[in-house]
């Protein structure tokens, strides 16, 4: 008698709370859930489900190379510091490592800044490689497993192979010693090399603060069909055109610029977060690597974005249903750009707005200070405990060796 | 950084084409390597004389396409618009070549992946479709699509229950009637609320008013008083004072349900302001801009100058539009109110309804409050004690502004973010008393005699002939330019001359030139 009355009271408050987040009314717009391919997985809490051991490595990895340049906590690769400091004082951390999941290794590989805030691959491999020697020699648990329980932050344009020209980068592939790690980065693109099988895709890093302060009433009507500031010819680059983005937002400029729909233009206007928030679409076409900030910005103002990067992985693919949420159009159909975004009927539109409008989608684009739940730090968490528990094959038998510690250019070789 | 990017497509397109898989591969090789960077600088050498003969940037990629063999397909795109780059230019670089995906080999991977990207990394071709210009029925579905969009947001952030609009206008007809009417006309129709428009016209409900006002579609309520508009401004806003109070017995014996906001007939309201006033609980006010000068430009460019000059000696901040609101402390309560400064204007404003002045403003506007309907009626439930009953107001005490409506001025509501936004605007410019204009502005039937302008020139008149005597003044000289009319027409423009200079001696005693008058004089008495 009592189990069944529990059972029923059980079923009923599944139900009232279904019904509930099912059109979840906050304080302003109505929003609807978002389930992606791992499930409503985007309010997990990692805190108990995960525990991390970060290394101490000497400063000259991280705390020095940031005094040296502070720019690098401003630029849209500085998910690397942020997230060392996020895990120093996160309760998923444990000072002991033989009770740790996953390793933690806080090195800065894109902090060296040209003065124009660029930053320079070419050190990057051998700051690695002396710190992976560095942890392997003074701690145990490298050797354990080669590197696959522990986890790395590479921002830079393509990930791992550390290089801003694609074909170079491709040439090096990633990294021989990170084979086994698992890579947190911001790039993302199917069947490449420098995308490895198991790696989280995280989105740049954009100030919060800055956004926020852009922000204007909703209220305001959305007039701007569709948005994009930026480059369309590289010509500093690539001055004959064509290699540019493969030749997409220059195909975008040719074909749009006189069309009245298409707010588009390489000037940099001041007001460029709050047009954004009065635009309907904004297009976030790939540049040299095809991840960009736009992203992020377009999902924290509420504009749907048009993806135009084939093949392109954008960050936590499995929590974010991507597809339900912006536009994604080929580089080849981009002559057609306006016969597509004017034939998608409006309930479509009006429901990727209601996604976007969600909390818990902009937090996740976000890598605020200090922590908040739901945001990049804790997607990413979730993301390292839903590969939890590790497979036996990480575990190697002592003595046996997968990787090659001497493969990779000679350059790389040297110590740094 | 990446200023050789060419110089490395070359070398890696050689490298995953699947034609000329051979030679490059082995430049991985240290001699091999050597031989290739010699065999570049040649090549460059080569390329940049040809360069200085030819004259324009000679590009390297003719080699390449002229040492493959046709099997590839090429795909030949149109050229992209580079303004920086001469036209010569565009039949060679823009040549873009597709590398077929499928079929080409992966000689790049390091990490030996079976699966091959779809995407190829090198030169792609930059497409533009025939006719790359918009297309109008897309154009209108776009504006259908944010349309909807707009509907949506207007109704998840907006006002939920919107409450009906009760505009009140005081009119009398005048020849600048028709032009302030239909401004307001115009806005009152955009306002996406209800509306009940309550005109009162004094001198008695004309045909006139009733005829503009049918245009607008919206429910109106027309209403007259007997007494005629006096000549004075302050005779004037003491009669349209009574005409709004008439117009708010209106309201109450019609027991409209709304929120009474003063609509005159000269003011200028943004749209902004109808969705502000929705939040008024019952009664509110508004911050209103005062454009006190008069249509005289003289007078505006010296009264600004004068300003200009205080300001630099007194070096206080002036704001440049007077603003007539509420006055709010830190805490967005409401302090007093902002009243338009008439120092600067003693002695000079407007008395007569057209004088030459700046008309000034009443100490509070009317149309700077908005009420609660409700606080008319005899019996409203909730109605604060702190408001006067309205059926028993004598008006025969003068009532200043609205406040005298109320007991307790502490408890209007200010809107507009504490009078920070100025939602609209104040002015009044009126035509010269002894102006005419045809009734309804209309000329039916049309005029019969058209003069032809002095400035234009008229289409069919003849250019001027080649021999021209030497008294003729050319066309354009200073302000008294003369059309000058060949000698084949003059017979029929003899009648004409007599009238045009008797005309320009009219005129001429106003033209502030003298020495100009007197030369074209002059010369007129020459030509004759």
């Amino acid at each position: 008698m009592k189990l069944s009355s529990l059972v029923l009271i059980f079923i009923v408050c599944n139900l009232t709370f279904s019904t509930i987040s099912a059109f979840r009314l906050s304080r302003s717009q109505p929003t609807e859930r978002i389930s992606g391919s791992a499930g409503d997985v985007l309010e997990d809490d990692p805190v108990g489900r995960l525990k991390v051991f970060v290394y101490e490595l000497p400063s000259k990895y991280n705390k020095k190379i940031l005094q040296k340049d502070p720019r690098c906590l401003n630029h849209m690769f500085a998910a690397e510091i942020y997230m060392q400091r996020f895990l120093l004082s996160s309760p998923v951390r444990t000072l002991n490592p033989e009770e740790a999941d996953w390793f933690y290794v806080p090195v800065y590989t894109t902090c060296d800044l040209t003065p124009n805030g660029l930053p320079l691959p070419f050190k990057s491999p051998r700051m690695m490689r002396s710190a992976i020697q560095l942890i392997a020699s003074n701690w145990p648990y490298w050797n354990r497993t080669e590197g696959a329980d522990h986890f790395f932050v590479v921002p830079h344009d393509f990930g791992a192979c550390f290089h801003y020209q694609e074909e170079k980068a491709i040439g090096r592939g990633i990294l021989t010693l990170l084979q086994r790690a698992t890579l947190v980065q911001t790039f993302g693109q199917r069947n490449h090399v420098c995308l490895k099988e198991g790696s989280i895709t995280v989105p740049p890093y954009a100030p919060p603060q800055k956004m926020q302060s852009h922000l204007i009433p909703e209220k305001t009507p959305r007039s701007i069909f569709v948005y994009f500031r930026g480059l369309f010819y590289d010509v500093g680059n690539d001055p004959e055109g064509g290699y540019y983005a493969r030749g997409a937002r220059a195909a975008v400029w040719e074909n749009f610029k006189d069309n009245p729909l298409f707010d588009i233009s390489t000037e940099h206007p001041t007001t460029y977060y709050e047009d954004m928030q009065r635009a309907i679409f904004c297009l976030c076409p790939l540049g040299w690597a095809p991840w960009s900030p736009r992203l992020v910005e377009a999902v924290i103002f509420g504009c749907i974005p048009v993806i135009i990067a084939d093949d392109i992985v954008l960050p936590f693919a499995d929590a974010i249903p991507w597809e339900d949420i912006g536009v994604f159009v080929d580089e080849k159909d981009v002559p057609y750009l306006d016969t597509i975004l004017t034939s998608i009927p409006p309930e479509v539109i009006l429901r990727k707005q209601r996604l976007l409008a969600n909390p818990s989608m902009k937090q996740a684009m976000l890598f605020p200070q200090p922590a908040q739940p739901g945001d990049a730090f804790h997607q990413v968490l979730n993301g390292l405990a839903r590969k939890l528990p590790h497979e036996r094959s990480v575990y190697l038998r002592p003595g046996e060796k997968l990787l090659n510690w001497t493969a990779g250019p000679v350059a790389d070789l040297k110590p740094w | 950084m990446k200023l050789s990017a060419l110089h490395q497509s070359y070398l890696n397109r050689r490298s995953n084409s699947f034609r000329s898989p051979t030679s490059v591969d082995s430049s991985v090789d240290g001699s091999g390597k050597s031989l290739i960077a010699l065999f570049w600088l040649i090549l460059h050498c080569l390329c940049c004389l040809i360069s200085l003969l030819l004259g324009f940037r000679f590009s390297r990629l003719v080699f390449f396409f002229l040492f493959s063999t046709s099997s590839t397909t090429t795909n030949l795109y149109s050229a992209p618009f580079r303004p920086d780059l001469p036209v010569k230019h565009l039949d060679v670089h823009t040549l873009g070549r597709r590398l077929d995906p499928g079929a080409a080999t992966n000689n790049f991977t390091v990490a030996s992946t079976t699966k091959s990207s779809r995407v190829v990394v090198g030169r792609h071709g930059i497409r533009i479709r025939p006719w790359p210009h918009p297309n109008p029925v897309e154009v209108m579905k776009a504006h259908q699509i944010i349309e909807r969009v707009q509907k949506e947001q207007k109704s998840v952030f907006g006002v939920k229950r919107s409450k009906m609009v009760i505009a009140v206008t005081p009119t009398y007809v005048r020849t600048f009637q028709a032009l302030h009417l239909n401004g307001v006309m115009h806005s009152l129709m955009l306002v996406p609320y209800d509306l009940v428009w309550v005109i009162v016209e004094a001198g008695g409900a004309t045909n006139e008013t009733a005829s503009i006002i049918a245009k607008s579609g919206i429910r109106t309520i027309h209403v007259g008083i007997d007494q005629r508009m006096p000549n004075t401004w302050e005779d004037r806003s003491k009669l349209e004072v009574f005409m709004r109070l008439q117009a708010l017995r209106v309201v109450k014996e019609e027991k409209l349900d709304g929120v009474v906001m003063f609509a005159d007939d000269s003011n200028m309201h943004s749209m902004e302001f109808f969705d502000e006033i929705q939040n008024v609980k019952w009664f509110g006010t508004v911050s209103v801009g005062i454009l006190a000068h008069s249509g005289n430009a003289e007078e505006m460019v010296l009264s600004m100058d004068k300003r200009k000059e205080m300001e630099k000696e007194a070096e206080e901040e002036s704001s440049l539009l007077p603003v007539q609101g509420p006055a709010c402390n830190s805490t967005d309560q409401l302090v007093g109110w902002h009243i338009f400064n008439t120092l600067p204007y003693a002695g000079k404003s407007a008395v007569y309804i057209d004088d030459v002045a700046a008309v000034l403003p009443q100490k509070l506007e009317w149309s700077g409050f908005v009420l609660n309907s409700r606080l008319l009626w005899e019996e409203a439930e909730n109605k604060p004690e702190w408001v006067k009953d309205f059926g028993s107001l004598n008006e025969n005490e003068g009532l200043e502004s609205p406040l005298s409506l109320l007991k307790d001025p502490s408890m209007v509501e200010p809107l507009g973010s504490c009078g920070r936004q100025v939602l609209l605007w104040w002015l009044r410019v009126e035509a010269r008393a002894d102006s005419k204009f045809p009734p309804g502005w209309i000329i039916d039937p049309p005029l019969e005699i058209t003069v032809a302008a002095k400035r234009t020139p008229w289409p069919d008149v003849p250019p001027e002939p080649p021999t021209k005597k030497k008294d003729q003044m050319p066309l354009s000289q200073g302000d008294n330019t003369v059309v000058v009319i060949p000698k084949q027409q003059q017979h029929s423009t003899k009648i004409r001359k007599p009238k045009r200079r008797s005309k320009r001696n009219k005129h001429e005693p106003k033209l502030t030139d003298t020495t100009q008058v007197s030369s074209s004089s002059s010369k007129r008495q020459e030509r004759n």
